[in-house]
C-alpha cells in the first residue's frame, strides 16, 4: 500500500503524470469559461440594481474563491508533507503559493473595479471581503518571502508548512473579526454574492465560470508542480538523461 | 510506572527555570527591555506631531495610535527573542534538553511578555492621557493591551522561531507576523474607540480573551516546530 | 517522582546501547553519507574521523535527534530515538562548538540553569568546578572567559549530569595540553564507568578504551 503510494509520489513518475493530466484540465476548463463569458456578459440579464456592472462577478468570485482554496492546498499540502513525510506534498504546496497570490490579486482587482461604481471609490475599506482579501495576500507574501529566505530546500519546506498551517487558523479569524469590525463602521456589504435566488440565466454562467478557473487552476498547478519537480531533482539522474535524450521540451 | 506522571514535577521546574533565566539576562541588559518601550514613547510622540494638537482629533486616533505603536514596538523586541540563544549555542542545548521544548518555549515567550508586553501596559496611561483619554477608557486600553500582547508575544515566537538563524532582520518577521497579528490590533484598537464612544465593547474583550487562550495553547507547539526545523 | 525518572534513565543506561542502521544524510544539494551504520556499547568510544566539512558534525547532531535524516534511524536501547525523544535526551549531554553558555551570566548561574533542566543531575556545581580546576572562575560572567577557559566550563555540563551518553563535537579545540588531558582523562573515566560516547576529532585520540572508528 504504502510502497504504492511512494512509487506514485516518486518525482519522474509525477512529472510524467502530470503532463498527462494538464491538458485533460486545461481544455475543458477552457471551454466552460468560454461558455461562462457568452452566458455573462450577452445572455444574463442586466441587474436591476447594479445594471451591468454586477458583470464582473463573473471573475471576482471564481477568483476569489480560489485565492483561499490555494491557501487551503498550501497548509493541506504542508500538513501531510510535515507528518508523513511526503516531499510531493511541500512541492503541491510550493507551485500553489504564487498562484493563489495571483487570484488575490486578481481578486482585489476586479473588486476594486466592481467597487468604483457602486461606491464611487476605487477602494472601500468598509468592505469586509475586500479587506480580508488583502490580508490573504499579505500572509501569501509572508510565505513566499519565507520560502526565498531559505536556502535549502528541504529546510523551507518544511518551515514553510508551518507557517501556512499557522496562517489557515488565522484566515479563519481574520474573517470573522474583519466582519466585526466592519459591521461597527458602516455595515455596508454591496459585494454581496448571489444567493440561490439568483435568475438561472445568471446563475448558470457563473458556476460554469467556477469550475472552469478551477480546472485551468489544476492544469496551472500541474504545470507548476512539474517545474518544480524538474528544479528541485536538477541534479539527479533522470533528469540529466531526461534532457540529454532531448524530450526536456516536453 | 509511566514515564509521563513521572515528570509532572520537572516540567514545572524546567518552564521557572527558562522563565528565570530570561529575566536575569534582561536585568543584565536593560537596553533589550528599555529600547522598545522608547520606541512605543517615540512613535506615540510622532502622531501629534504629524497631526496637529487639536484635541477631537487626538482622541479620535488615540486608540489606533497606540496600538499601533504598541505592535510595532513588540515587533522589534521579538526578533531578540530567539537570535542570542542560537548565537550563543544555548539554543541547541535547549533542543536537546530532557525537558519537552513547548514548554521551554513557553517559557521564554511568557519571559518576553513580561520583559516587553507588561512594561508596556504600564506605560501606556501617560501617553493615552496625553491623547486626552478618558479615565475609565484608559482602564479598557490597558486591558485590552494586556490581552493584545499576550496574543502578540505567543504569535511573533513562531515567526522569530521561524526565522532565527536567517540574517535576514526584522524586515521578514514583520512580513510573517503583522498579518497574522492584524486580528489582533483590529479587536484591541477598536474595543478601545467603542469605550470611548461609550458603546457596548465587551464583545472585543472577551474575543480577545478567547484568542489569547487559544494562542496560549496551540503557539508553543508551532513554536517548538519551527525551532527544530530552523535548527536543522 | 523524580527519583522514578531517574531509575528510569538507570535501567535504560543498563541496556543502554547506541546504534545505527543505513544512515542517509542530505544537507542541501549535498549527500554527505549513505548506507552508514555502527554500533556503540557501554563502555566503548565510537571516533568520527574526517576533514573539515565531511560531515562529522552533521552525523553528531543527527544522533542527538537535532537533524532530520533522509533514510536510516538512530537507536538507543534498541528503539528509535524520535519515539523516545525525551527519554533519549535525557541520557545524553552535547558538547557543541559553542559553549551554550550565556555570556551575561556567572558561571554559577549558568549550572544553575542546567541544573534545573536536568533532575538527575546528581553532582554539586563546586564538586565539578574543583574537578575541572575552575573555581577561581565562578563568580565571573562567560564574556571575560578565554575561549580555552570557556571549553573547559562547557565541560561542566558533562559532569554535573550523571548521563550515560556524552556526544563531544570537536572537544580538544582551542584547548592546551593540560585541557587535553583533562578531557582524556574525564573521558577515560566515564568510559570505564560502563558511559558511551562519540567523538569527533581531525587529529588522533589517545584514549585507553575500546575505539570504533567511522571514517567520513
Amino acid at each position: 500500500m504504502w510502497t504504492f503510494f511512494h512509487r506514485l509520489a516518486s518525482p519522474p513518475h509525477i512529472y510524467r503524470l502530470a503532463a498527462i493530466f494538464a491538458p485533460w484540465l486545461l481544455f475543458p476548463g477552457l471551454v466552460l469559461v468560454a461558455y461562462g463569458t457568452y452566458g455573462g456578459v450577452f445572455v444574463a440579464p442586466t441587474d436591476y440594481q447594479q445594471g451591468d456592472a454586477f458583470r464582473i462577478i463573473y471573475v471576482h468570485v471564481p477568483a476569489a474563491y480560489l485565492s483561499m482554496m490555494a491557501y487551503m492546498i498550501m497548509a493541506v499540502g504542508g500538513g501531510i508533507g510535515l507528518i508523513w513525510r511526503i516531499k510531493l506534498a511541500h512541492t503541491v504546496g510550493a507551485a500553489a503559493a504564487p498562484l493563489g497570490a495571483a487570484f488575490t490579486l486578481l481578486a482585489l482587482l476586479t473588486g476594486s473595479i466592481w467597487g468604483r461604481p457602486m461606491w464611487g471609490t476605487w477602494w472601500e475599506w468598509g468592505d469586509p471581503r475586500l479587506t480580508s482579501e488583502l490580508i490573504l495576500l499579505f500572509l501569501y507574501f509572508g510565505y513566499m518571502a519565507l520560502r526565498a529566505a531559505i536556502d535549502d530546500t528541504l529546510k523551507a519546506d518544511k518551515a514553510c508548512a508551518v507557517l501556512a498551517l499557522v496562517g489557515v487558523v488565522n484566515v479563519v479569524i481574520v474573517h470573522y473579526s474583519v466582519e466585526w469590525w466592519s459591521s461597527l463602521h458602516q455595515g455596508q456589504t454591496l459585494l454581496r454574492k448571489g444567493g440561490p435566488a439568483m435568475d438561472p440565466a445568471m446563475l448558470y454562467p457563473l458556476l460554469a465560470m467556477i469550475l472552469g478557473f478551477t480546472l485551468i487552476f489544476g492544469a496551472l498547478l500541474l504545470r507548476r508542480v512539474r517545474t518544480e519537480v524538474l528544479y528541485r531533482e536538477r541534479r539527479t539522474r533522470w533528469v540529466r538523461e531526461m534532457i540529454m535524450a532531448g524530450q526536456g521540451g516536453k | 510506572m509511566s514515564d509521563n506522571e513521572a515528570q509532572q514535577p520537572a516540567i514545572l521546574a524546567g518552564l521557572i527555570a527558562v522563565i528565570r533565566r530570561d529575566l536575569l539576562l534582561s536585568w543584565k541588559r536593560p537596553g533589550d527591555v528599555l529600547n522598545p518601550l522608547f520606541f512605543f514613547a517615540m512613535v506615540c510622540t510622532l502622531f501629534p506631531l504629524a497631526v496637529g494638537p487639536g484635541a477631537t482629533q487626538l482622541m479620535f486616533i488615540g486608540p489606533g495610535v497606540l496600538w499601533v505603536a504598541a505592535l510595532l514596538a513588540t515587533l522589534l523586541s521579538l526578533n531578540s527573542l530567539f537570535v542570542s540563544d542560537f548565537e550563543d549555542g544555548s539554543l541547541e542545548q535547549l533542543l536537546v534538553s530532557p525537558q519537552p521544548l513547548p514548554v521551554l518555549v513557553l517559557g521564554k515567550t511568557i519571559a518576553h511578555w513580561l520583559c516587553s508586553g507588561v512594561p508596556l501596559v504600564l506605560v501606556s496611561p501617560l501617553l493615552a492621557a496625553t491623547y486626552r483619554m478618558p479615565t475609565g477608557v484608559i482602564g479598557v486600553m490597558m486591558l485590552t493591551l494586556t490581552l493584545g500582547t499576550v496574543c502578540l508575544s505567543l504569535l511573533g515566537s513562531i515567526g522569530a522561531a521561524l526565522t532565527v538563524g536567517l540574517n535576514r532582520g526584522t524586515a521578514l518577521l514583520s512580513l510573517l507576523i503583522l498579518p497574522l497579528a492584524m486580528p489582533v490590533l483590529l479587536l484591541g484598537a477598536n474595543t478601545v474607540s467603542l469605550a470611548a464612544d461609550n458603546e457596548m465593547y465587551s464583545t472585543g474583550i472577551w474575543a480577545l480573551g478567547a484568542y489569547a487562550v487559544a494562542a496560549l495553547s496551540l503557539s508553543p507547539y508551532a513554536t517548538a516546530a519551527a525551532l527544530r526545523i530552523s535548527n536543522e | 517522582m523524580t527519583d522514578c525518572w531517574s531509575a528510569a534513565i538507570e535501567r535504560k543506561a543498563l541496556t543502554a546501547k547506541l546504534s545505527a542502521d543505513d544512515l542517509t544524510l542530505i544537507r542541501g544539494e549535498r549527500c554527505l553519507f549513505q548506507g552508514l551504520g555502527f554500533a556503540l556499547n557501554p563502555g566503548e568510544l565510537l571516533l568520527l574521523r574526517g576533514q573539515n566539512g565531511s560531515g562529522k558534525t552533521s552525523l553528531m547532531r543527527a544522533i542527538a535527534g537535532l537533524l532530520s535524516l533522509e533514510s536510516g534511524e538512530i537507536l538507543w536501547g534498541g528503539e528509535p530515538v524520535l519515539q523516545q525523544r525525551q527519554l533519549f535526551h535525557g541520557s545524553l549531554v552535547w558538547l557543541a562548538h559553542s559553549s551554550g553558555l550565556k555570556a551575561d551570566l556567572t558561571l554559577v548561574e549558568n549550572l544553575e540553569f542546567e541544573r534545573a533542566l536536568r533532575p538527575q543531575s546528581v553532582h554539586e556545581p563546586e564538586h565539578v568546578f574543583e574537578r575541572l580546576g575552575i573555581e577561581r572562575l565562578k563568580g565571573l560572567p562567560v564574556r571575560f572567559l578565554s575561549a580555552g577557559q570557556q571549553r573547559r566550563v562547557a565541560f561542566a555540563r558533562m559532569l554535573l549530569a550523571d548521563v550515560p551518553l556524552w556526544l563531544l563535537d570537536e572537544p580538544f579545540t582551542n584547548l592546551d595540553q593540560d585541557g587535553r588531558e583533562l578531557v582524556i582523562e574525564l573521558t577515560e573515566e566515564h568510559l570505564a564507568s560502563g558511559g558511551l560516547c562519540v567523538m569527533s576529532a581531525h587529529q588522533d585520540v589517545d584514549i585507553a578504551a575500546t575505539i570504533k572508528t567511522v571514517s567520513l
